[in-house]
């Protein structure tokens, strides 16, 4: 196992000019400091406003940070991330290629022959329950669908980081739930194959859920991907993540807390938030929480003031 | 559903009613002796002004039919036009992809484009006829000045209202810059370029014939001139009503490209019928 964690931020500080006022400025985040191990799933939450959209554009390298240095296992990070896959919140499908077009994507540009890549995005079309959607366009596809194939667009990359925006945040609760759970499902998998201890052993990839990097076992790398995973919904935070940290309120807002959810799993995200260490650490985190939303909610309200 | 077909045929019932109305009328008015003469001095005076409807159609049926006679022309104004628009497309997406996509480019030349937009380009045709001679070219010239500037805006729009998402996520999933351009820039601006086609079509239509008009040895424009000259008023008309015919189906076939190429777009109804 390679000791450097997956991702780590140093010390990031980001820092905006205003476009009207360039002597106007707006620091988003300061001094933030956090590490994903490889293999880790951490959640972020925070008030609305603080930078965490910010933070996790800085850990994609779509966004130099003012300040700071950005690690991807152990190596510095100079423009996009090329082991990271992101989810976005708002819709980021190319509307005018079909959901199967749009999974094979990044293997196009990767320059992967566009036969074997349709044959790799009809499976991961399959395996997030969209098998016969291929061929619609997203404007055919209700939301929980285009996040699905979002989220097969993502994995068919197989990336060793994956950086997720609130991605769930525009849907309703029940498709919420299953979503959540399917990623769990998903990122687990690897886990699954992970745990006969030789990397020699057989491969245990039965089930539907098999294969998430299949490639990356052949390469010797770990088997489950690391997930940074933004979102401002406490319950989703605590029933998903291995890791949660609290963001404070905006501006030059930084992490104040980190919790260890110490869940079994498997976990199933409905079933979860009724087990008394779920509501022990959310009784926890929310503590700390609180206070930020106050403050947060309190400035926005002098913004719109002023 | 069948009373939406219903009704499709009720409006379609009365387009026709509608333009056979017109003709009617305009026979009713124009025919010498039909009708006292309401606002002219003699009978044969709104004949002279407005045509009659009956000897245009007898025009267009001898060009079309009897002579086969117009073909020659229709074949020049067309071609104009396609080329017109062919040309000014290409070179309107070329200039708009490059500058929305080099700002400093878009800032130095920004009043340039400004003026030669604003600039009524019709007065270029004169010019045109000099530098390029009586031919095809110097109306394709006038046709592109006039189609390149609506292509260029939109695509230089369309370009600029990429979703800075689906861009972002393009370059997460790897893509460099040339493919950027190949899959996230040009078909984001291709649906741009699509909903100014109609009108782009109709100004590559205009230029090749307003280019004819104002000087040439052949086309549809030519026609008219010439029937324009000796007072022929049935054969301007007719010649205003050809071009009109093709115009509708210059139109009619751009909508049915657009339909194919652009059915990723969302439209109104997307309920299937049963």
């Amino acid at each position: 196992m390679p000791t450097a964690a997956a991702l780590t931020l140093n010390g990031v500080a980001c820092t905006f000019a205003s476009r009207d006022d360039p002597s106007q400025r707006y620091t988003a985040v300061s001094d933030v400091t956090l590490t994903v191990g490889a293999g880790e799933f951490v959640a972020v939450v925070g008030p609305t406003g603080c930078g965490k959209s910010t933070l996790l554009n800085v850990a994609a390298g779509l966004l130099a940070p003012s300040a700071g240095v950005v690690q991807v296992f152990g190596n510095q990070l100079e423009g996009i991330n090329r082991r990271a896959g992101y989810m976005f919140q708002a819709d980021s499908l190319m509307p005018w290629r079909t959901a199967q077009q749009n999974v094979m994507a990044g293997l196009e540009f990767r320059g992967v022959a566009l036969t074997d890549a349709r044959v790799q995005a009809d499976e991961w079309l399959k395996r997030v329950g969209l098998g016969g959607f291929g061929g619609r366009y997203p404007h055919q596809l209700s939301g929980g669908m285009k996040k699905r194939t979002s989220l097969a667009q993502t994995l068919a990359l197989d990336p060793d980081i994956i950086l997720m925006d609130e991605p769930f945040s525009a849907l309703d609760i029940q498709t919420r739930q299953l979503m959540e759970n399917e990623v769990l499902a998903l990122w687990s998998a690897g886990e699954r194959r992970a745990a006969p201890s030789s990397p020699s052993a057989p491969r245990a990839t039965q089930g539907p859920l098999q294969g998430l990097g299949g490639r990356r076992e052949a390469q010797g790398g770990q088997e489950r991907k690391a997930v940074l995973f933004i979102t401002h919904d406490l319950d989703e935070a605590i029933a998903m993540s291995d890791r949660v940290i609290v963001m404070s309120a905006g501006p030059a807002s930084r992490p104040i807390g980190e919790f260890a959810v110490d869940l079994a799993r498997p976990r199933d995200v409905a079933e979860i938030k009724t087990s008394q260490r779920f509501v022990e650490l959310h009784a926890a985190i929310w503590a700390v929480l609180r206070d930020e939303v106050l403050k947060g909610y309190a400035q926005q309200l002098q913004v719109k003031a002023a | 559903m069948k009373r939406q077909a219903d009704n499709t045929r009720f409006i379609r019932l009365w387009q026709l009613a509608l333009l056979v109305g017109v003709f009617v009328f305009w026979h009713v008015m124009t025919k010498p002796g039909l009708v006292p003469p309401l606002f002219f001095d003699n009978d044969r005076q709104a004949a002279f002004f407005f045509g009659e409807p009956l000897k245009i159609a007898a025009r267009i049926w001898a060009w079309f039919v009897t002579n086969a006679d117009i073909y020659r022309h229709l074949v020049i104004t067309l071609t104009e036009t396609l080329l017109a628009f062919g040309i000014g497309s290409v070179l309107g997406l070329a200039m708009g992809l490059w500058l929305a996509l080099s700002p400093t480019a878009s800032a130095v030349l920004e009043p340039y484009i400004t003026a030669a937009n604003s600039m009524p380009r019709i007065i270029l045709a004169p010019i045109f006829a000099v530098w390029f001679g009586l031919g095809v070219a110097s109306k394709v010239a006038l046709g592109v000045t006039l189609v390149f500037f609506i292509v260029f805006f939109n695509v230089y729009q369309g370009v600029k209202e990429v979703s800075p998402v689906v861009l972002a996520n393009a370059r997460m999933l790897g893509a460099s810059r040339k493919q950027l351009l190949r899959h996230v820039y040009l078909p984001s601006a291709t649906s741009w370029v699509f909903s100014s086609l109609h009108t782009s079509v109709g100004l590559a239509f205009v230029g090749a014939v307003v280019g004819e008009y104002l000087g040439s040895s052949q086309g549809v424009g030519y026609l008219i001139l010439q029937a324009e000259g000796s007072f022929d008023i049935n054969t301007v008309m007719a010649g205003i009503l050809v071009l009109t015919g093709f115009a509708l189906l210059l139109d009619a076939l751009v909508g049915r490209i657009e339909r194919r190429l652009m059915k990723w777009q969302p439209r109104e109804a997307q309920t299937e019928k049963l």
